[in-house]
């Protein structure tokens, strides 16, 4: 996906897919890491790594493989920058939407 | 007296080929060309935090440490705790990068990358036995990092020893595609130094998603050899992912359970080695894992048993060193592994004590006691996360957990934090174990 589509799908109101699929995916990252919090509580914005939700290299790949499972496709890193994907429940869901084939 | 001394590299010609960097060989000759250049660019400093995420990068880097007289230092992890220790450590210690790493203030050079190869004819070079090449570390009881020195010699024994079990010498020249990074003592040893000293070659990237290792694996010639751990494997098999032909898998960091060195060996059509070492001794056993529960020690080494403890000597391992895991000797060579000491913990292969930990909780400012917990694991070959008891009347998890962040490694951050009003100490102090876990399971786990 282009920076340019990226921008406008921040810019403009999230769809009711978008918005469904956000929350699948929050609930997923809840269950698959075993988190002490309710999928509505993250913020699609709110950075995982880090000071936000604090995934480390580990969750990821947890996360990963719940991915890879439930929407069928494999999740590559591009030049090891898993981060970019990663950065957000937002930008994590929008990837989903379009790999998914499942 | 003149010191022994070996080889930078075994690879026989100039020609032969050191690693693959995305689809493209470098050979000894262009491997020492950018040893040189790299060597010629590093600044004044007589240590180098080589942080390096791509392999190739890191192994010129080290090399080229070598060869200027400049140790390495590589810690497990890079929190500014533990730059401030390095710091203290090595005042003249200067980082290495090929991203943008955070080094916490410290002087900071970029790889000096550059694809041309220079392969202009190059002697090589040839190290003495008692050169220091790297501090590796491990975290103590007190909250200060303990150093161990690896020189060369003693490091070359090893990852030969190493390359002789695992078949690296049988003269078809593997390439190693690593999932463990360089840094780590095992991904040090078991990627880089070992086909360094085997005449072998290992891939330049550092895989993580399973598709990924898969690519990785598909990008270079066979024989091939995964070099993986536990945690790693599982994902991948998990996956479902295609798995392309591969040679030889070796895993280390943690015991793998019996089902999955099945289940690898079977999908990977290839032998699965388990490696058994730890930071102060090196790799000292390995096992064929779906043949037999007991390890096998490495050529000279020996393990003694006294005052409850395991020690190990000979072979590579220099002086006597004691081992962290409780064992039991199997008879010539062979031993059992029944698990850590107690006060260790081990998470996806990132090894601390409960001592550091616990007094890096104590020190955040805002707790007046702390200590971290180990529930029990729930799956084989799975990843346990740790909980932190802790009274801090002034401090939210959140708040804990930012503190933490700054002193120890993501992997062991609590995924639970408990407040309580106080521990349950006895009156000498120290905290039973037992009370501890009857607290936490006073606790149940919220319900999201």
């Amino acid at each position: 996906m282009s920076q340019i589509t990226t921008a406008a799908i921040q810019d403009s109101p999230p769809t009711e897919a978008g918005t469904a699929l956000q929350t699948e995916v929050a609930g997923l990252i809840v269950t698959a890491l075993n988190l002490e919090i309710k999928p509505e509580d993250i913020n699609p914005d709110d950075a995982l790594f880090g000071d936000g939700l604090g995934l480390d290299s580990i969750d990821i790949l947890e996360v990963a493989l719940e991915v890879s499972k439930r929407y069928g496709f494999q999740l590559r890193a591009d030049n090891e920058d898993n981060v970019r994907i990663f950065r957000s429940l937002r930008s994590l869901a929008d990837h989903i939407a379009g790999q998914r084939t499942l | 007296m003149t010191a022994a001394a070996h080889p930078l590299l075994t690879h026989p010609t100039p020609d032969s080929i050191v690693a693959w960097r995305q689809g493209e060989a470098v050979t000894v000759a262009g491997f020492l060309g950018d040893v040189a250049r790299v060597a010629a660019a590093l600044p004044p400093g007589r240590h180098v935090l080589n942080t390096c995420g791509d392999r190739y990068r890191f192994a010129v880097g080290l090399a080229a440490g070598l060869v200027s007289g400049r140790v390495s230092l590589l810690p497990s992890t890079i929190t500014r705790e533990v730059v401030g220790h390095l710091r203290a450590f090595a005042p003249d210690v200067f980082c290495l990068a090929d991203g943008n790493q955070d080094a916490f203030g410290l002087p900071c050079v970029a790889y000096p990358d550059d694809r041309r190869q220079d392969t202009a004819p190059r002697a090589i070079p040839l190290l003495p036995d008692d050169l220091p090449v790297a501090w590796l570390f491990t975290s103590g009881s007190t909250g200060m990092p303990v150093p161990h020195r690896k020189n060369w010699g003693a490091l070359v024994r090893n990852v030969r020893a190493e390359a002789g079990l695992l078949g690296l010498t049988d003269g078809r020249r593997h390439t190693i595609v690593g999932t463990v990074p360089a840094q780590h003592s095992y991904g040090f040893e078991s990627t880089v130094m070992v086909a360094l000293q085997s005449g072998a070659a290992f891939a330049a990237g550092r895989p993580l998603f399973p598709a990924d290792i898969c690519a990785a694996i598909a990008a270079v010639p066979r024989p091939r050899a995964l070099v993986t751990t536990p945690f790693h494997l599982r994902t991948l098999l998990d996956s479902g992912v295609a798995i392309p032909a591969l040679d030889l898998v070796v895993s280390a960091t943690a015991p793998l359970s019996v089902p999955l060195a099945r289940d690898t060996e079977a999908r990977c059509h290839a032998p699965l080695l388990e490696i058994y070492g730890a930071t102060e001794t090196g790799q000292i056993a390995c096992r064929r894992s779906v043949e037999t529960a007991e390890w096998q020690l490495f050529p000279g080494v020996e393990l003694t048993q006294e005052d409850g403890r395991t020690w190990a000597s000979g072979g590579h391992v220099e002086g006597k060193v004691a081992l962290d895991d409780v064992l039991e000797l199997a008879g010539p060579g062979r031993f059992v592994l029944h698990g850590r000491s107690a006060d260790m913990i081990n998470i996806a292969g990132k090894r601390s004590s409960l001592a550091y930990l616990n007094h890096q909780l104590c020190a955040v400012p805002g707790v007046t006691d702390g200590a971290f917990f180990v529930p029990d694991e729930e799956t084989p070959d799975g990843v346990t996360r740790l909980v932190a008891v802790v009274v801090a009347p002034g401090l939210d998890a959140t708040a804990l957990t930012r503190a933490l962040r700054a002193r120890i490694e993501p992997a062991f951050l609590p995924r639970r934090v408990l407040f309580v009003a106080g521990l349950p100490r006895n009156s000498t102090g120290k905290l039973p174990a037992e009370a501890l876990r009857t607290l936490v399971a006073a606790h149940p786990k919220r319900q999201p």
